[in-house]
């Protein structure tokens, strides 16, 4: 049983619930539901973190957006060829101080997913990114960015303009940025899709979100050619916060309300504002040079191998 | 993975690579034979034609009759194009290690070795092109059709910081099936890696060419391949982010004609140039004399 049968089981518990009268049934059947919410979360397979990272009423971007900052102004378009709403981005205040946000959007209707085109975006949502990442180092602020996407979006009109070249131009100057980029990934962070905005001198994840190199199902059909071994993927792939703290790759997790960030929306975004307010504020007093050089060295430090006795090796010689 | 546990197979797999590594030295240098395939003949994807071995060694593989380029291994590209004797490698001893326990890929890694006689899929040293100083760096597709993993990463960063040193351009020849699934995460990384080691390789004022081969897909294409200040291809080489099977099962519809290729990208304004396999030697000699800077 994964997690979503797991939650219907849960539904059916407080509609159970609410038909009740009688006191004594109505705290039996509480108690009830609040050891089986923890029990549910107490067994999650790396599978149910993917199911809750890409739960349709999981908080998105936007809703975390509207409630961590104030007035948001949304600055649209690449200036070349459109505006992507898969990247969303402008400048608000944080604490009373402007910052850049820049954010991958999924919708959560069916409708809203085919305006933000799942959260897949296209050269073009990259490069507003770009220039948005540019504007705030204009005016030195710091750069806030939210990830949550199944990947770049493949298809022919992506690559005639450039997917490679968009993605590769973010990584390129998010290396060298003068004002801190704090990263969060809140649901699923897919392949260099994610990364062309996950660049960040500090990057945390929600705790029920994946960061990954392929969904585990293009992983499952790359390495063992079928695309339905994806639970297997998920568990070999290593993709949840934990296993990317254990690695070294982010700084830390977000803890989320239990059940999952979409059972109390609230209290999830007072922990990605406790994290991000402790974040910026341990930049307060760096220099430019020394913002540059941490993330630079961070992400330079990346990997996992072994050098030895290469005096000896006289290698390739032509 | 607990801390402990990862030590103890670190452990197991230093012993186990230092085995295979001493295995390996002698074996290590390019036969001074062509890339001979099993039979003496080969037979041209592009037109059907059959050839001898010998007669496609003498075209550098590129078949005589439809001017097909055929896939080049890291040893043969330089042969092909550095002066010689002028090419010393730089960066050897690297060990890819495998950190989310992947069934069958130390088995891979090994028969890698011995399928492109180099120790991991990216090699990079110092060499000469008519008497001009670079540092060349080649991806063997060879070698797990050239995929990105730590190793790989971290050498075509260190050949970007052994440029830098030197004060040197810059040419990287590029072929890649994109990351390097078993190394999982780790691999994504390393497009932010190499990344910023080109980035600091342009801040130093100092040239870098890429010339993409076929194929140059996924990760790489949207890392270093496509930072350079001049980028070249190879006719008809496969260049995309995505794979032409991936966008195929997304937007169910056919890809048109020749669409992800060399000649697509140039239309599109994503490269500088296509250059043919038996231009690329006066083609980047040019390239070097006009952007000349002092040696070592």
């Amino acid at each position: 049983m994964d997690i979503l049968e797991k939650e219907k089981k849960l539904l059916k518990l407080e509609e159970e619930l609410k038909s009740l009268d009688d006191p004594s049934a109505i705290k039996q059947i509480t108690s009830q539901i609040k050891d089986y919410k923890q029990e549910m979360m107490t067994e999650l397979n790396a599978w149910d973190k993917v199911l809750l990272a890409r739960h349709p009423k999981r908080p998105n971007a936007q809703d975390v957006i509207d409630h961590i900052f104030e007035d948001f102004i949304e600055m649209k378009g690449d200036r070349l060829y459109s505006d992507d709403r898969a990247i969303i981005g402008g400048v608000a205040f944080y604490k009373d101080r402007p910052v850049t946000v820049i954010a991958q959007q999924k919708g959560k209707t069916t409708e809203d997913n085919i305006h933000t085109n799942f959260g897949m975006p296209h050269p073009e949502g990259y490069r507003k990114a770009l220039r948005l990442m540019r504007q705030a180092e204009k005016f030195k602020r710091p750069i806030i960015t939210f990830i949550d996407t199944p990947g770049a979006f493949p298809g022919i009109g992506a690559e005639a303009r450039g997917q490679s070249n968009a993605i590769s131009e973010n990584l390129f100057a998010m290396s060298d940025m003068e004002v801190p980029i704090i990263a969060v990934v809140l649901g699923e962070g897919g392949s260099g899709g994610a990364l062309a905005i996950g660049v960040g001198n500090h990057v945390y994840m929600l705790e029920h979100s994946i960061y990954s190199i392929l969904s585990p199902e293009g992983y499952a059909s790359i390495l063992w050619k079928d695309s339905t071994l994806a639970q297997k993927a998920a568990e070999v792939m290593k993709i949840t916060a934990p296993d990317l703290k254990e690695f070294n790759m982010i700084e830390g997790i977000i803890p989320e309300p239990l059940g999952g960030a979409h059972h109390d929306y609230k209290k999830t975004f007072d922990s990605i504002d406790q994290t991000l307010d402790q974040a910026l504020q341990s930049f307060n007093n760096k220099t430019a040079q020394e913002i540059k050089d941490q993330r630079y060295n961070k992400f330079r430090s990346l990997g996992f191998f072994q050098r030895f006795n290469y005096d000896n090796l006289k290698g390739v010689i032509s | 993975m607990k801390p402990d546990e990862l030590k103890s197979q670190l452990e197991k797999q230093k012993q186990f690579k230092h085995r295979l590594m001493h295995k390996q030295s002698q074996s290590i240098n390019p036969s001074k034979q062509p890339d001979v395939p099993k039979g003496l003949y080969k037979k041209c994807d592009g037109c059907g034609e059959t050839f001898s071995a010998k007669k496609l060694e003498k075209h550098t593989q590129v078949c005589p009759s439809c001017g097909y380029h055929f896939r080049l291994k890291a040893v043969d590209r330089l042969r092909y194009l550095v002066d010689e004797h002028s090419f010393k490698e730089k960066g050897l001893g690297y060990i890819s290690l495998d950190p989310l326990f992947i069934e069958g890929y130390e088995q891979k890694l090994e028969d890698a070795k011995q399928k492109s006689n180099i120790d991991e899929a990216y090699i990079y040293g110092y060499a000469r092109i008519e008497g001009m100083p670079l540092v060349i760096g080649v991806m063997d597709s060879y070698f797990m059709m050239a995929s990105m993993g730590s190793v790989v990463g971290e050498k075509i960063a260190k050949s970007a910081e052994y440029a830098i040193q030197k004060r040197l351009p810059l040419v990287m020849f590029i072929a890649s099936g994109g990351a390097r699934m078993q190394e999982g995460i780790f691999s994504l990384m390393q497009m932010a890696k190499t990344s910023g080691a080109i980035k600091r390789l342009h801040e130093e004022g100092l040239l870098f060419i890429s010339v993409l081969t076929h194929p140059t897909t996924g990760g790489v294409s949207a890392s270093h391949a496509t930072l350079a200040d001049i980028i070249i291809a190879e006719p008809n080489a496969l260049i995309g982010f995505a794979g032409p099977r991936v966008i195929k099962q997304t937007i169910k519809q056919d890809l048109p004609e020749g669409f992800q290729r060399s000649e697509f990208l140039e239309e599109k304004g994503m490269i500088d140039t296509i250059v043919h396999r038996h231009n690329l030697r006066h083609t980047l000699h040019k390239l070097l004399s006009m952007h000349e800077v002092s040696g070592v």
